[in-house]
């Protein structure tokens, strides 16, 4: 039987030939790759017939063209007169400015009340669920129209301006006893946005900035040399109280010494609007606040998460060790909690990145927004895509690699 | 010598005593859960004080001083705004999604028709609920009739066009009908896809692996707009010709795609956590390559990454609201385009509209995760 079996194989070497999978493999991919190609040539035969019909030049030359609009919200200077190619820069900057000042808040609320959840009262517990079981269930678009036509438009029209600030007394009807308002920061709100002071720099100004950076320098030879000498004779030096006496003690010292180089600009009511200060466009307002709130419920939800991923015997042999709790919090637990809470906050970081294009739907100039005006003029459509692509994909490379640093100097140094 | 010398011995225990009054009831309950420590206590009042300050103006808007009814936006702005309510009055205007009740549930879908759509809405609903139940029988039937039955009916009749039902361009629809079609059909395409990738993904063959990274790593590294204006703008120049699609389809194509790179980093997850064991076992066994993959790996993972699928599937649903911004009107989208009415344009109608279709919203995404949850514990067979 076994010779005859042998004897089998050896005649139909082309089976044998047919089940090898290594064979196999390769016909699949030749197979996948030819499929692919020929995907491709079809894919761009088309589209260089479809672009030579509608008589639209391919190629990123258009990009030095004039824009002929104008963008509501710009941080560098921008004309209808300026290129295409700044155009879609002030709108990177637009994407950056949104998303940066996102994350810093998004964080912030989100440990606040991931922290929360976790809480011994049960009032904050449940303040904290109701919070992260609402935004998570919608969509950030919608939350995005709550502010924008919800809240900020129907706020009061420049006229009636609601003053921000601590009455020191009280309104009736026959007009506002007291004082003033008091600590009234010069700031106004209004369904044109938010208005506050603008601080104007005079001579000298870059003394500050030195001295803010002299400060950073000091702290970070201070948390030096107090760690050496911690690990040498094992006293400890109040690094915090000094960090902070130097990074505010300092730049106040130079603001003196320059002779007190700042202005501040109030807002001041015209005829229809405020005029003056430094004025935060409603659309910016509304993408913000709603990115923040949206992504901090996530946020909340991996910290949490991460504090309740750190063994309890962890928090209980720091006090064994005779650890305050604010320091077992410090140096035990947090560290512990940051590993796990990392990977995942990275993710939410480029989501809240991610949907600051959104913005195109209540007319923030981000870089999708003003793309897509470009698209329409122009009719570049393969150009424009694949700006928004390689932007972005280098955006969340960028985020990944800083984030992967991170997490490696975070990451358990294991035996 | 010790056992007479007692001249008195208490021949019953002693009743336990009730426990301090600190210790036992409300009070207890009050002391642990709201005032354990001084800062908790100001942690309390603070709360209260949020509460406080939320909660009735947010009870009286949605309900006190809310206008259920109305013909039109009279009812909903104040005298010095042209209408019957009195000057500082704020309250939920329920009669503007009253009346725009039908409008937000279909869309602009021919009215004679619209019989159509609430039909195939009675019967997704008459498959789903037993498909969802655990305990309801005749379960493979029931999800063959689901996904394969199901959505040739429901496209019949949603378009129409033969069997002498007038044809129905998609234009006209919108609302809720538009998010529950995308995000079925976005379910239904985005798993199995992922599916493919995943394995794909951890393919030996570095072709096949290759194609399968650049494919979800692109998709994922961008937003869901980028990838809508993709479908919506580049796809007509990528087809010869005369051959077009419908933007409905553009749309769905796009949130498909976009839905199963997410899907595809999922089920990874849970490839990945399948012992090595597994596989080899499989192999020991003589299984063919698909037989180890269907029968003993892929039952394994995917009961793993159940939170992670339904996650996607929610996310999915929530990102079906992003078509407005290709010019469709999903039940975002057509809220949305409903506070242009002129006949109900008043301050609280934007509000009232998001209100509501945050609610919707709410309601299904939480009921998928709750659901997921139940599923969850109920698919856990002790093995971690």
């Amino acid at each position: 039987m076994a010779s005859q079996d042998v004897a089998g194989r050896a005649e139909s070497s082309l089976a044998t030939y047919l089940n090898d999978p290594k064979i196999r493999g390769i016909a699949y991919q030749v197979l996948l790759f030819v499929a692919l190609v020929f995907f491709i040539y079809w894919i761009v035969g088309n589209t260089v017939e479809n672009l030579r019909r509608a008589n639209i030049s391919s190629g990123f030359a258009f990009l030095n063209g004039r824009s002929g609009f104008d963008i509501s919200q710009s941080l560098i200077s921008f004309s209808s007169d300026s290129r295409y190619s700044r155009a879609l820069l002030v709108g990177l900057l637009n994407t950056l400015l949104v998303a940066g000042v996102g994350i810093v808040t998004a964080s912030i609320i989100g440990f606040i009340v991931g922290v929360g959840r976790l809480s011994r009262n049960w009032l904050i517990r449940k303040i904290c669920m109701v919070y992260v079981e609402v935004f998570r269930n919608i969509p950030p678009l919608l939350v995005i129209f709550f502010w924008y036509f919800g809240v900020i438009s129907v706020l009061p029209a420049p006229r009636d301006s609601i003053a921000l600030g601590i009455p020191l007394g009280f309104e009736t009807s026959r007009g506002f006893y007291g004082l003033d308002y008091f600590l009234s920061f010069g700031s106004y709100l209004n369904n044109r946005g938010f208005f506050l002071p603008k601080t104007v720099w005079g001579d000298g100004a870059w003394l500050i900035a030195a001295a803010i950076v002299v400060a950073i320098a000091m702290i970070w030879f201070v948390a030096r040399k107090a760690r050496q000498r911690q690990e040498a004779t094992g006293q400890q030096f109040p690094v915090f109280w000094t960090s902070v006496a130097l990074i505010i003690g300092l730049p106040l010292l130079a603001f003196a010494l320059a002779g007190f180089p700042l202005t501040l600009e109030f807002p001041t009511a015209s005829t229809f609007n405020l005029v003056g200060g430094f004025q935060v466009k409603p659309e910016f307002l509304a993408l913000y606040l709603a990115l923040s709130f949206y992504t901090a419920a996530f946020i909340a939800e991996i910290v949490r998460a991460g504090i309740l991923g750190v063994n309890k015997g962890q928090t209980e042999a720091s006090y064994a060790l005779g650890l305050r709790s604010g320091q077992a919090l410090r140096l035990v637990i947090i560290p512990q909690a940051m590993r796990i809470i990392i990977p995942p906050l990275t993710s939410q970081y480029l989501n809240l990145t991610k949907n600051s294009s959104l913005a195109i739907a209540i007319g923030y100039p981000d870089l999708v927004a003003i793309g897509g005006t470009i698209l329409n003029q122009t009719g570049q459509a393969i150009e424009i895509v694949a700006i928004w692509m390689v932007v972005y994909l280098g955006l969340s490379l960028a985020t990944s690699a800083f984030m992967n640093w991170f997490n490696a100097k975070m990451a358990l140094v294991e035996r | 010598m010790q056992e007479h010398d007692l001249s008195y011995v208490r021949a019953e225990m002693v009743n336990a005593q009730a426990a301090p009054l600190g210790e036992r009831g409300l009070v207890r309950w009050l002391r642990i859960n709201l005032f354990a420590t001084p800062a908790d206590a100001i942690m309390t009042v603070i709360g209260i004080a949020i509460l406080g300050l939320v909660l009735p103006p947010l009870v009286n808007w949605l309900f006190i001083s809310a206008q259920w009814s109305g013909p039109d936006r009279s009812v909903c702005a104040t005298v010095s705004q042209g209408g019957l309510q009195p000057d500082g009055w704020s309250g939920a205007c329920w009669a503007f999604v009253n009346a725009k009740f039908e409008q937000f549930m279909v869309g602009r879908y021919t009215i004679s028709e619209r019989w159509r759509v609430w039909l195939v809405a009675i019967m997704f609903v008459a498959l789903l609920v037993p498909l969802m139940i655990p305990r309801a029988p005749y379960k493979g039937l029931n999800a063959i009739m689901l996904f394969g039955i199901f959505p040739i009916v429901a496209f019949v009749l949603l378009v129409g066009g033969v069997l002498g039902l007038p044809y129905v361009e998609t234009q006209l629809w919108g609302g809720l009908m538009v998010t529950l079609v995308l995000s079925f059909v976005g379910i239904a395409v985005s798993l199995p896809l992922g599916i493919v990738l995943a394995l794909g993904r951890r393919s030996k063959l570095p072709v096949v692996k290759m194609v399968c990274v650049i494919f979800i790593e692109a998709i994922r590294g961008v937003p869901l707009v980028t990838v809508l204006f993709m479908a919506s703008v580049m796809l007509p120049l990528f087809l010869p010709a005369g051959m077009t699609f419908d933007k409905f389809l553009r749309a769905l194509i796009g949130v498909a795609l976009f839905a199963s790179a997410y899907m595809a980093e999922v089920i990874r997850g849970g490839l990945q956590a399948i012992p090595k064991g597994q596989y080899e076992g499989a192999d020991s066994l003589g299984f063919s390559y698909w037989q180890k993959t269907g029968l003993i790996v892929l039952p394994q993972a995917l009961k793993l990454v159940i939170p992670g699928i339904v996650n996607t599937f929610i996310g999915l649903f929530k990102d079906t609201s992003l078509v407005y911004i290709i010019g469709m009107f999903d039940l975002l989208g057509i809220v949305r385009q409903n506070f242009a009415d002129a006949a109900w344009a008043s301050a609280q109608t934007p509000m009232s509209g998001l209100v509501f279709s945050g609610f919707v919203f709410w309601l299904f995404c939480f009921g998928m995760s709750r659901y997921s949850m139940f599923m969850e514990r109920r698919l856990d067979t002790g093995h971690k």
